[in-house]
């Protein structure tokens, strides 16, 4: 079989729907033959960034593996970011990369890059198809490694004689790997040992993160915190895990969280982490992080217990069937005095804002009404604006909230929002920008309109880059150095209906909620231009390196 | 505290780059790192000797494990072992000083591999301290050139 066809057929055997592609000479065979793959659709970006984020995004909603394509050399390197943004936050994604042919590699020949070499540290795993009777193999391996365990980034360089080769070997039904063991089954030991320490602590915590929406447990996670009655918040990558509704939600900590998720988490005696890594933004100064705690961490991945924080209880597995394990042996407990004490933190220390103006928080929590009630899918561009998401948007259900957390890539947002579209059509997808990050891919207003994905987005313009402002303001003087953009912002009310699309404008409190609502009744993509304070901050903040209790702004 | 790590890795491309690029990512200190063939020519052993507390190490071999080409990783400082290093040694030896040289080079079982007109090669093979002993002792007739493979081990049955 001719290797493109056998990619096409890889590709159908995975239950691939989408790809995202971008052409070049290395890719032309195979994009010949995928115009006759009727049943994969395929999406043109204007930028293979753009298309890799949408391959991310389009695999963070619906939890099955994004395809991203691009061309031998600058096409490839364009995708870098978009890669090791999925890497961060452990996205299923699989880069197909056009490559010069096997005879030219190493000659420094048109558009030759080492893409195996560059992405070696930002992916999973990674193969170069140096024989054509390889492929199948790998193009099986790298679906197989992309989605298992801790899922993550594969990339396959591709030579373009091997997608013209005559290929004998058959797509084998499953992948070799030899080394490759994801634990999922966890040590029933560890299990009941955490249990007994759950049960015997007065002050509990969990700590959720990514890996629960990964594993698919939202569901037990409740349960869990239910059962044993114990608080939970979330990481960035965990909202959504645990509806923010609930009694028990303490909603995020770390750096932006809320002052009770820290307070709790600095005066707990059981530290549950699930699916989280402890990472700088939630931890702030090690050596004081939780420190009465007995640490208890559930993870698929081992290398991510005791890297950064000594644990007590490692259980390394799924998630799911680790949870299914640890609930029934959870005893029920009041922890009157815990809750109580909760109770009077939140009291004291409740996510708030002050000012009048047109507050960019306000903004948030509008939109939050008027879209509670409807299937709503919230990206994030990374500043501000991303916090204030993070923070006044109230998040119940999984796989509903978009945003590059490990990796902070600004311009990840719009693109993510139109792959989120394309997996959810009948979902609402609001894309919460800022006016620095949206000018970061903002080509790719043309890829909304061009495939009918009516993705929305709010810009909270503060005509500032504003997360790099708020640093210069509180810890360099008010030195604004290169963060104003006030003054050279494009009109992104024309600019959106330059690129064929709707553009609004907001300046005043009064029209925040007409304009919202505006945007949402309108057909195709749409550009809010929320013209916000522009020396807004996001508080609470624990100051980098500090302990996550000594936060700024605590009211 | 240095320990020896023993890890069976696939022969694939690209495997050892991946190995030596995750000890530079995470800042691991190799002190020697040397791989060959084994018994079945699709796997290599690694034989990396890397120094550092106990929670560096478990993160060592963590890493290590989770690359998909490794098949196996093991720390065998505590158990029994044999390693060796090879050394290939030029020493510069003139007319006068060559009986007392190729006396030490005796001690150590060191093998004459060439012999110039102002030099002599020595092979040596040997646990760590033996080869170095034998450096120390050639240095003052002035030691020309020195490569040494890096420390291999195999567990004792
Ligand atoms: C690609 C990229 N470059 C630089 C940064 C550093 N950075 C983080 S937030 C930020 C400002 C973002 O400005 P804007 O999009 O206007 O959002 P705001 O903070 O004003 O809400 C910058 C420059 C980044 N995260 N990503
Ligand atoms: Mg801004």
């Amino acid at each position: 079989m001719k290797g493109s066809k056998l990619i096409i057929e890889a590709l159908r055997k995975e239950k691939v729907k989408v790809v995202f592609g971008y052409p070049g000479g290395s890719l032309i065979p195979l994009f010949h033959d995928l115009q006759d793959a009727k049943d994969i659709k395929f999406i043109l970006p204007r930028h293979e960034q753009g298309g890799g984020h949408m391959a991310d995004g389009y695999a963070r909603v619906s939890g099955e593996v994004g395809v991203a394509i691009a061309t031998s050399g600058p096409g490839a390197t364009n995708l870098i970011t978009a890669i090791a943004t999925a890497h961060m936050d452990s996205i299923p994604m699989v880069c197909i990369t056009g490559q010069v042919k096997t005879t030219l590699i190493g000659n420094d020949a048109l558009q030759e890059a080492d893409i195996t070499g560059i992405t070696r540290p930002i992916t999973k795993h990674n193969f170069l198809v140096s024989d054509p009777e390889d492929l199948p193999e790998i193009m099986v391996s790298a679906f197989h490694i992309a989605r298992s365990g801790r899922p993550g980034p594969v990339v396959i360089d591709l030579p373009v004689d091997i997608t013209i080769a005559d290929i004998k070997t058959k797509l084998p039904a499953k992948p070799t790997l030899p080394g490759y063991h994801p634990r999922y089954d966890p040590n029933p030991k560890q299990v009941e040992r955490a249990a007994e320490m759950i049960n015997k602590a007065k002050q509990p915590v969990m700590y959720v993160g990514g890996g629960v929406i990964s594993s698919e447990c939202s569901d037990l996670i409740k349960k869990m915190s239910e059962k044993g009655n114990i608080p939970v918040t979330t990481t960035l990558m965990g909202l959504g895990a645990f509806p923010e509704t609930h009694k028990n939600s303490l909603l995020m900590l770390g750096m932006h969280g809320t002052a009770y998720a820290n307070l709790a988490v600095t005066n707990t005696d059981c530290l549950i982490a699930i699916g989280a890594r402890f990472d700088d933004r939630i931890t702030g100064k090690i050596s004081e992080f939780a420190p009465n705690a007995k640490v208890i961490h559930f993870d698929i991945d081992p290398t991510s217990v005791s890297k950064n924080i000594r644990v007590d209880i490692p259980v390394v597995g799924d998630a799911t069937k680790s949870l299914k394990k640890l609930i029934p042996l959870l005893k029920k407990s009041a922890r009157k005095e815990w809750f109580s004490q909760i109770d009077e933190w939140k009291e004291k220390y409740p996510l708030a804002y002050k000012g009048s103006g047109l507050r960019p928080q306000y903004v948030i929590e509008e939109l939050y009404k008027l879209t509670k009630n409807k299937k709503t899918i919230i990206c994030t561009e990374v500043g501000q604006h991303q916090m204030w998401a993070a923070q006044f948007y109230t998040f119940t259900k999984p796989r509903k909230w978009v945003s590059s957390g490990g990796l902070g890539t600004m311009g990840f947002g719009l693109p993510a929002a139109i792959g989120a579209q394309e997996a959810k059509p009948d979902h609402l997808v609001i894309n919460i920008a800022g006016d620095g990050s949206i000018q970061m891919n903002i080509q790719e207003l043309t890829t909304a309109l061009a495939n009918k994905l009516p993705v929305k987005t709010v810009i909270l313009n503060n005509g500032y880059l504003g997360m790099v402002r708020q640093w210069q303001e509180l810890f360099f003087d008010k030195r604004y150095a290169q963060t104003p953009l006030k003054e050279t912002n494009p009109d992104f009310v024309k600019v959106a209906e330059a690129f064929g699309c709707t553009g609004i404008r907001v300046t005043k409190k009064e029209d925040v909620v007409a304009g919202l609502k505006k945007m949402i009744a309108t057909e195709g993509p749409v550009f809010l231009d929320v013209q916000v304070e522009p020396e807004e901050n996001v508080f609470p903040m624990v100051p980098a390196g500090e302990a996550i209790d000594r936060m700024m702004g605590m009211t | 505290m240095r320990h020896i790590i023993s890890a069976l890795v696939e022969n694939k491309p690209g495997a050892l780059a991946r190995i030596v690029g995750l000890f530079s990512a995470r800042g691991f200190n190799i002190e020697s790192l040397a791989v060959g063939e084994t018994e079945n020519s699709e796997v290599s052993r690694l034989t990396i000797i890397v120094g550092g507390d106990e929670a560096i190490l478990e993160q060592v071999r963590k890493q290590l494990g989770k690359v998909i080409d490794v098949l196996k990783v093991q720390d065998i400082s505590d158990d029994s072992f044999v390693e060796r290093d090879l050394m290939l040694l030029k020493v510069s030896a003139k007319a006068g000083k060559r009986p007392e040289i190729i006396e030490i080079a005796n001690v150590f079982r060191a093998k004459v591999v060439d012999l110039g007109e102002k030099t002599i090669m020595f092979e040596l093979t040997g646990p760590e301290e033996k080869i170095n002993a034998f450096i120390n002792l050639m240095r003052p007739y002035g030691i020309k050139e020195l490569a040494r493979t890096g420390r291999i081990a195999v567990l004792r049955s």
